[in-house]
C-alpha cells in the first residue's frame, strides 16, 4: 500500500516542478482520492514525515548551506579568522589546470563506469533469465559481489593490480603489457574502472533481472509469434518495457560513479594520488581534510552540488519523457 | 568457587579503578597511529597512569595522521578538543600558525613548575616544532630520519663498498647492476630527496628563514640548480637502470628491497622494526648520502614523524597533568622504551646515552644510524621548514615526480610547476593565517 501511494505522490511532486506533463492530470486525481481515504487529521501526515525531514534537514540541507557559506571565505582551519573573498575560491578552482584535468577524468570515468556496468549487468541478467537448470546458483553467485564493501573491493583490486605480486599484472606481462598501477596514469585509470564496474554490476543485475521477470509471459509469447529474431524482440519489446528500470539505474549509476567510488579510489591510490587519476569528490576530500583548505574545498563541493543538480534536471526533463510507466 | 572469586576480584578491580579515576584529573590524547605503534601508545599511557594517581590519561586513536589533525581541528572549533593532539611534520605549519589553538609545550612545562631544557634534546630534533626563537611549541614525540638501508649480500657479490656520497654511488652502482641487483630505490622522494635534500646539502628551502619568520610572501626555492641536478641525476640513473622508481606509494618502493632484489633503499629510521620481520635477508644501514661536490654539504637532517601539541582552552589542573605527562614522556627510561619498542629515534641525549650504556646499539647497530645522522653538525638551513598547506604542496610534488619518471615532463619544467603552484598555495595560506 505504502508503495502504491508514494508513487503518485512523487509523480505529483515532479509534475509540480514541471516534469512529466502528461502524467499530471491523472496523478492529481489519484492523489486527491488517496488523501481522502487515508488521513483523518491534517497534522498526522506531517507528523509521520517529520523524522525523515529532520534527518534530511540536519544531514543534508544544513551542511549544504554551511558549505555555500564557507565557499565565500578564506578561513584559518581552527576558526580564528575568516576573510570574505567573494567568488575568488571559485575562480581559483575553475582556472586551475589540475582541477580541469580532474574534472575531465571524472566525466570520462562516470560515462565509462555507467555504460559498462549497465550494459554488462543487463547482459548478465538477460542470460541468467534464460537459464533453466541451476538458475538460483548463477543468480546468487552474480549477486554475492554486491555484498562487498567499497574499500574491500578497492583492496582486492589493489592486490590484483599490484606492481609486484598482482596476478593480472603478471598475466598481462606475457602479452607484453607491463602495467604499473600507481605510476602510469592510464594503467591506474584502467584498474580503477575495472574495479568500479565490477563492484556495480551485481546491483544492476538484480534490478534488471527483476525487471525482466515482470515482463508478462503473454507479451513475450505474443512477440514470439510476431518475430523470430530474439535480438529484435529484445530491442523492440523487452527493452522498452525495461525502460523504467533502466532509467532508475542510470540515475543511480551516475551517482555511484561520481560519489560512491570514493572508497575504491582512496584505497587504490594508497593515500598518495600523485599523478594518478582521481575524481572530483576525492579532490574535495584531499583539499578539505588533508590540506585543511576549508574555503577552497567548500567551493569545490558547491560546484559538485550544482553539477549533480543540473544532471538530475537533465535526466528527468529529457530522458524520463521517453520512459513509459505502464 | 574459583569463578566467583575471579568475578569478585574483577568487580573490585573495576570499582577501585573507578574510584581512582574519579579522584584523578582526566586528560585525553588523540593520535594517528595504528598497529604496533598504536599498542605502544596504550602501553605508555598505562605506564603513566600507574606511575602516579593525580592524573588519568586516555589515548584515543583517530585513524591516520591526517584524520587525527582533521578531527582535532573540527573538535577545536566546537570546543571539544582533546588535551593532547598528535600532529605530523607536514601539518606543523597549520597548527603552529594557528596562534591560540595550542599552548607552547615549553610554557606549559615551565608553568607547571618544571624547568624546560632545550639542550637536553638532540640536535636534529630541536627546531622542527619550535618557533623562530627556538621555543618548543610542540613536544617532539615519534621522530625519524631518512636513512639508507643496505643489502650487504649485494655489495659482497659486486665487490664494492657502501657509498657515503652520491659521487661514490655513481662509481659503484653499475657494478651492483652487473651483479644482478637494482642498485637503488627510495620510498618518499618528497621527504628524502626534497625537504631533506635541502638540509643534508645545507641549502635554503624557502625565504623568510625557511618560512619560520613569517607567512607573508614566503616563497620556495624549488628551482635551485642543485635540486634540479639531483633529480636530473635520478632520472638519468633510472634510465640507465641504476635507480628504480615505483611510484609515490611507500610500500611499493620498499617491497623489492625486502625481497632482496635491491642493494640500497632509502627509508625511515622508523622502518627497521618492520624490516626485521619482512626482510628476506640480513640488512644494515647507513646515513643518507650527500653530494660532496656541493660546498657545505654533509650536515644533519631534521626529524620526520610527529609531535604532541597541548591544546588551548583547558583548565589549569588538566594542563598540569599534560605537563606531567610530557615530563614523563621525555624521561630517559620511557624514551628508551619507546625507541626500542617502535624503532623511532630517542629524542633526548640522556635516553640515547642510556640505551648506549646498556649495549643496545652493539646488538642492533641499525637503530643508532638515525640518531647519529640527526646528531651530525647542523648548518644554517638544516633545521627544518615551516610552510603552510604543506600536505597539498607535497601532493603537487608527488604528481610532478611521477610525471618526471614516466617521461611526461622534464625535471626543469616539473620544478617550475611545483614552485608556481606551491607558491600560490603559500600565498593562499598567508591570507588564511593573516
Amino acid at each position: 500500500m505504502a508503495y502504491t501511494t508514494s508513487q503518485p505522490q512523487l509523480g505529483g511532486f515532479l509534475s509540480r516542478l514541471g516534469f512529466g506533463k502528461s502524467a499530471r492530470k491523472k496523478n492529481a486525481v489519484a492523489t486527491e482520492e488517496m488523501k481522502r481515504v487515508q488521513f483523518t487529521s491534517p497534522v498526522l501526515p506531517y507528523l509521520f514525515l517529520f523524522p525523515q525531514l529532520a534527518v534530511i534537514f540536519i544531514f543534508f540541507y544544513w551542511p549544504s548551506v554551511q558549505a555555500m557559506n564557507s565557499s565565500f571565505y578564506l578561513e584559518d582551519p581552527f576558526g580564528f579568522g575568516s576573510t570574505f573573498v567573494g567568488l575568488s575560491n571559485y575562480t581559483d578552482v575553475i582556472f586551475s589546470s589540475e582541477y580541469q584535468s580532474i574534472a575531465l577524468f571524472t566525466a570520462v570515468f562516470t560515462v565509462l563506469v555507467t555504460f559498462l556496468s549497465l550494459s554488462l549487468g543487463l547482459l548478465l541478467a538477460v542470460k541468467a533469465d534464460r537459464v533453466i537448470r541451476g538458475a538460483s546458483t548463477y543468480k546468487t553467485l552474480l549477486i554475492a559481489v554486491y555484498a562487498i564493501a567499497a574499500p574491500v573491493s578497492g583492496l582486492i583490486g589493489m592486490m590484483i593490480f599490484d606492481q609486484h605480486v598482482g596476478p593480472f599484472v603478471k598475466m598481462m606481462s606475457y602479452f607484453g603489457w607491463h602495467m604499473q598501477v600507481g605510476l602510469n596514469y592510464y594503467d591506474t585509470a584502467f584498474a580503477m574502472t575495472v574495479v568500479a564496474v565490477w563492484k556495480q554490476i551485481p546491483y544492476n543485475f538484480i534490478f534488471f533481472l527483476s525487471g525482466l521477470q515482470n515482463v508478462p509471459v503473454s507479451v513475450r509469447e505474443a512477440a514470439m509469434i510476431d518475430c523470430r529474431s530474439g535480438l529484435r524482440r529484445f530491442w523492440t519489446v523487452i527493452l522498452p518495457l525495461l525502460a523504467p528500470t533502466a532509467f532508475f539505474l542510470l540515475t543511480i549509476n551516475v551517482t555511484y560513479a561520481l560519489f560512491d567510488t570514493f572508497g575504491i579510489i582512496d584505497v587504490m591510490v594508497k593515500d598518495k594520488p600523485a599523478n594518478n587519476p582521481v575524481t572530483l569528490v576525492y579532490k574535495v576530500y584531499a583539499d578539505g581534510f588533508r590540506g585543511n583548505d576549508i574555503g577552497g574545498s567548500s567551493a569545490q563541493s558547491v560546484i559538485l552540488m550544482i553539477v549533480v543538480f543540473v544532471l538530475t534536471i537533465f535526466q528527468f526533463r529529457f530522458i524520463e519523457r521517453r520512459v513509459h510507466y505502464n | 568457587m574459583t569463578m566467583i572469586k575471579k568475578f569478585s576480584m574483577a568487580a573490585m578491580a573495576v570499582a577501585m579503578s573507578a574510584t581512582s579515576s574519579l579522584a584523578a584529573t582526566n586528560i585525553t590524547w588523540w593520535h594517528g597511529m595504528g598497529g604496533r605503534n598504536g599498542e605502544v601508545i596504550n602501553e605508555i599511557s598505562q605506564k603513566f597512569n600507574a606511575s602516579q594517581t593525580a592524573c588519568a590519561l586516555t589515548p584515543i586513536s583517530k585513524g591516520t595522521y591526517e584524520e587525527a589533525l582533521a578531527t582535532g581541528i573540527a573538535a577545536f572549533r566546537s570546543g571539544e578538543q582533546p588535551n593532547i593532539l598528535q600532529v605530523f611534520d607536514a601539518g606543523a605549519a597549520t597548527i603552529i600558525n594557528a596562534k591560540g589553538a595550542t599552548v607552547a609545550a615549553e610554557d606549559l612545562i615551565n608553568n607547571a613548575g618544571y624547568k624546560f631544557d632545550r639542550e637536553a634534546f638532540i640536535e636534529g630534533v630541536r627546531y622542527f616544532y619550535a618557533d623562530s626563537e627556538g621555543k618548543f611549541i610542540g613536544m617532539p614525540f615519534n621522530s625519524s630520519a631518512p636513512i639508507m638501508y643496505v643489502n650487504p649480500q649485494a655489495f659482497e657479490k659486486a665487490g664494492v663498498e657502501v657509498p657515503k656520497t652520491w659521487e661514490e654511488f655513481e662509481a659503484v652502482a653499475p657494478k651492483l647492476k652487473e651483479a644482478g641487483f637494482i642498485p637503488l630505490t627510495a620510498s618518499q622522494l618528497t621527504w628524502q630527496f626534497t625537504e631533506n635534500f635541502f638540509s643534508r646539502q645545507n641549502i635554503q628551502f624557502a625565504n623568510n628563514n625557511n618560512g619560520y619568520d613569517s607567512v607573508v610572501d614566503t616563497k620556495m626555492n624549488l628551482t635551485d640548480k642543485n635540486l634540479v641536478m639531483m633529480f636530473e641525476k635520478l632520472k638519468a640513473w633510472s634510465d640507465a637502470g641504476l635507480y628504480k622508481f615505483y611510484g609515490a606509494s611507500w610500500n611499493d618502493n620498499q617491497k623489492p628491497f625486502e625481497e632482496g632484489k635491491v642493494a640500497m633503499w632509502i627509508g625511515s629510521s622508523g622502518s627497521f622494526g618492520g624490516l626485521q620481520k619482512t626482510a628476506s635477508m640480513p640488512f644494515s644501514a647507513d646515513f643518507l648520502p650527500y653530494w660532496s661536490g656541493i660546498q657545505g654539504a654533509g650536515t644533519n637532517t631534521f626529524i620526520g614523524g610527529a609531535a604532541l601539541f597541548a591544546m588551548a582552552g583547558k583548565p589549569e589542573a588538566e594542563n598540569k597533568c599534560t605537563a606531567d605527562f610530557f615530563q614523563f614522556l621525555t624521561s630517559p627510561e620511557v624514551q628508551k622504551f619507546y625507541h626500542q619498542a617502535t624503532g623511532y629515534v630517542a629524542i633526548t641525549k640522556a635516553a640515547y646515552e642510556l640505551a648506549k650504556s646498556e649495549g643496545y646499539y652493539e646488538k642492533t647497530p641499525v637503530a643508532e644510524v638515525g640518531i647519529k645522522q640527526l646528531m651530525l653538525p647542523s648548518g644554517e638551513w638544516s633545521k627544518g621548514y615551516r610552510l603552510g598547506f604543506y600536505p597539498q604542496i607535497r601532493s603537487i610534488m608527488e604528481r610532478e615526480y611521477n610525471k618526471i619518471f614516466s617521461g611526461e615532463t622534464t625535471v626543469q619544467k616539473a620544478f617550475e610547476t611545483i614552485e608556481k603552484e606551491g607558491n600560490d598555495l603559500l600565498a593562499r595560506f598567508a591570507k588564511t593565517a593573516g
